[in-house]
């Protein structure tokens, strides 16, 4: 299934905090992301993706188009998604993360705005965040696969069928089955391999300068 | 197609493409087609036929064996985003202080080129060639003139380079909180406690009989060492590498150790292998680098093994690179030293000295080794996060002691006698040399059987428990060094599951 990036404005990271912004006892433990999506028309989002950065949980709210008469307001569609098993230590803090339709709590078509609520309460972090966010929309639907489709979907036990009373196959059935074989042996033949033929040397030569460091 | 399945297709196709470059799928396809002439294969039922071929002819027992073996030792493809990079190392900061550590030991190594004036790699005259070939069976135990040259780096720079690992974006004030650790890796990466670690090494337990301790010679053998036996016999009828791995755990008998690991490792020997190594020893005849004259015999062969270089995509490390003299930049003469891409260390040589108990062949000895590196051994030797990387096998030891044994943890504090300078050497050459060969046999079962390097840990924190006596009495670095000297008498599989599931905590 393809998928189509979405251009999207992702404006600064504000942190909620309770009491005096400015004292700088204890840090933050919620931010906020608001993505717009400036000339697009409302679409239906297909998966979002990004790169986590010590966030541990992910709340994510979207605001949708309705028809004329209604106000659009904010609906949740992700609630406390968890990002860090354990927000104390670094497992899953610099991950690539995907989100899908079907995890979200709502229809996500017509979306309008979203907002990322971003949680991580160990005290421990001194920033916290997600880059390199995209939001896709479904793009036109694509036939062809990588890989041939009887691997990923082996088809059951077939049961050959009863040869017919003079027990000679059908002529026509055999050539189709022979072409079968032959167009497998031509996938197989024309996959070459990806095995190192073990040479270190340039032609014979490893007369080598210094190590670089690059 | 849902993301499930599309992750089991994702998978499915990264196998394949794995198994693809084999000899394993060379040999498939030519009984496949050999199998064609067989009466029971009909042309309607093609596909069918063949895989019930395979499955009666035990092929298809060895493309398991294949699959589980890909499966255990590559991570799975991550995310599609990520970079290659993030699937040998996903922080950031762990794979700058391996970049720098890297520079290290390559700056090391060109100086040691400069100084005394030796190649990084010189093509041997042809009588020298001819001197080597004829003497290359007697070279076992030679050990060339080291007096030159000085070790690439010890065990203990990389220790100090381990302690200075920071994360930027961690808390690392003065003040002590609820987090503070007391020992010298300062870096939160998540480390099982002994609950945890009790639930993953469950067959360790009190009431699951144990190679190592119910096989003594006060415990009748019809208890469970003739049964075990008898059961490691049928897993290696089966040739099933799973099943061997899951047998292992318990111990393997001396006598089928060597097949056991085979099959673990999935190493057969096929009389390709033997050719390969063949051409390895005629690369090593050819060449004389100067990386050589830090290890010995087999460990030369791997020097030139290019398909070592496979394992760096899951390895934090990279290979050295270097161009061909006089073609400084050029890409088409670009090549990386030694050719596996692996600068052996001070000590490296003890990761093939107990295979030497097990394998009399050098090309199996060969194998072994080789596959044992690039699943386990290099982890102890390099900079990441990994749950069996030797950082955190570092971090699991301190906070095994510090939340276990806090008194005898405090105490040698105290006195400078961090437990960690002590225990590192331990862990990173794997307690080769330090215990008794049929004892870190042993051992090395439960790495193979656990797929995992956290036993070693775990036996490390177990060694303090059982000196703490002594050790609670010493006063400086060097007495506490002194009572943990000598560890050739202790006996692994007694102290690990009294640590692990017989302490009162």
């Amino acid at each position: 299934m393809s998928r189509v990036s979405v251009p999207c404005h992702v404006k600064g990271t504000v942190s909620l905090q309770v009491g005096d912004m400015r004292s700088s006892q204890g840090r933050p433990g919620v931010l906020v992301i608001d993505v717009t999506f400036p000339n697009v028309a409302p679409f239906e989002l297909q998966e979002i993706t990004f790169k986590n950065y010590y966030t541990a949980f992910l709340s994510i709210r979207v605001r949708q188009h309705t028809s004329v008469h209604t106000p659009t307001k904010w609906v949740t569609c992700l609630r406390n998604y968890c990002l860090m098993p354990d927000p104390h230590s670094e497992e899953g803090a610099q991950d690539y993360v995907s989100l899908f339709k079907h995890q979200m709590l709502c229809d996500m078509s017509k979306i309008l705005e979203l907002r990322l609520i971003l949680r991580q309460p160990s005290p421990l972090w001194l920033s916290f965040t997600v880059e390199e966010l995209q939001i896709y929309h479904q793009g036109p639907k694509s036939p062809s696969v990588a890989f041939p489709k009887w691997l990923s979907h082996p088809v059951p036990c077939e049961q050959p069928p009863p040869l017919p009373e003079q027990g000679l196959p059908d002529p026509s059935r055999v050539s189709s089955e022979v072409q079968q074989m032959w167009a497998l042996t031509e996938m197989v033949r024309a996959n070459h391999t990806s095995t190192r033929i073990g040479r270190f040397d340039v032609d014979g030569c490893y007369d080598l300068n210094l190590l670089s460091y690059t | 197609m849902p993301p499930e399945e599309s992750d089991l297709s994702l998978i499915i196709a990264h196998v394949v493409q794995k198994l693809k470059g084999s000899s394993l799928y060379a040999q498939l396809e030519r009984q496949a087609w050999a199998s064609l002439q067989r009466p029971e294969i009909r042309l309607e039922s093609l596909k069918e036929d063949i895989k019930e071929f395979f499955k009666i002819s035990g092929w298809e027992k060895k493309l398991q064996n294949a699959v589980y073996s890909e499966l255990s030792v590559c991570p799975l493809p991550s995310h599609p985003a990520a970079p290659p990079e993030h699937l040998k190392e996903p922080l950031v900061y762990m794979r700058k202080a391996q970049g720098s550590w890297e520079k290290r030991i390559l700056k090391s190594l060109n100086s040691m080129c400069t100084e005394l004036s030796i190649p990084l790699a010189r093509k041997r005259p042809a009588l020298e060639q001819k001197e080597l070939l004829n003497k290359w069976n007697e070279m076992g135990t030679d050990e060339p003139d080291l007096s030159l040259f000085r070790p690439v780096y010890a065990p203990k720079d990389f220790l100090e380079v381990l302690i200075n690992l920071r994360n930027p974006n961690y808390e690392n004030g003065d003040s002590l909180g609820f987090r503070t650790h007391l020992g010298l890796i300062q870096v939160p990466l998540k480390v099982k406690d002994i609950p945890e670690l009790k639930e993953c090494f469950v067959e360790l337990g009190l009431t699951t009989g144990q190679l190592g301790i119910d096989d003594s010679t006060q415990v009748p053998p019809e208890l469970f060492e003739n049964e075990h036996v008898r059961i490691g016999q049928k897993v290696l009828v089966e040739q099933d590498s799973a099943a061997a791995q899951q047998y292992i755990r318990q111990g393997s008998p001396t006598a089928l150790r060597a097949e056991l690991w085979a099959l673990i490792l999935n190493v057969s020997s096929q009389p390709e292998d033997v050719l390969y190594y063949e051409q390895l020893k005629t690369n090593v005849i050819q060449h004389d680098l100067l990386v050589d004259s830090l290890i010995y015999k087999v460990l030369l062969c791997f020097s030139r093994d290019t398909s070592v270089l496979g394992h760096f995509s899951y390895n934090s490390a990279s290979p050295p690179k270097s161009y061909i003299r006089g073609k400084l930049g050029l890409e088409e003469y670009a090549v990386f030293y030694p050719p596996n891409g692996v600068i052996p260390f001070h000590g490296f040589s003890m990761y093939v000295a107990p295979l030497c108990f097990l394998y009399h062949e050098p090309y199996k000895l060969y194998q072994i080794f080789r596959e044992m590196y690039v699943r386990f051994f290099f982890r102890l030797h390099s900079i990441s996060s990994h749950p069996s990387g030797i950082v955190s096998l570092c971090l699991l030891f301190e906070t095994l002691l510090q939340t276990y044994l806090p008194q005898l943890f405090y105490h040698l504090r105290e006195i400078g006698a961090q437990p960690l300078r002590i225990s590192f050497k331990w862990m990173v050459r794997a307690f080769s040399g330090y215990l008794a060969t049929d004892q870190l046999l042993l051992l090395w079962d439960r790495i193979l059987g656990y797929n995992s390097l956290e036993i070693l840990a775990v036996l490390a924190a177990a060694v303090f428990a059982f000196r703490a006596v002594n050790l609670m009495e010493v006063t400086s670095l060097a007495a506490a060094e002194a009572v943990l000297a000598d560890l050739s008498t202790l006996k692994v599989m007694p102290l690990l599951q009294i640590f692990l599931f017989a302490t009162v905590t």
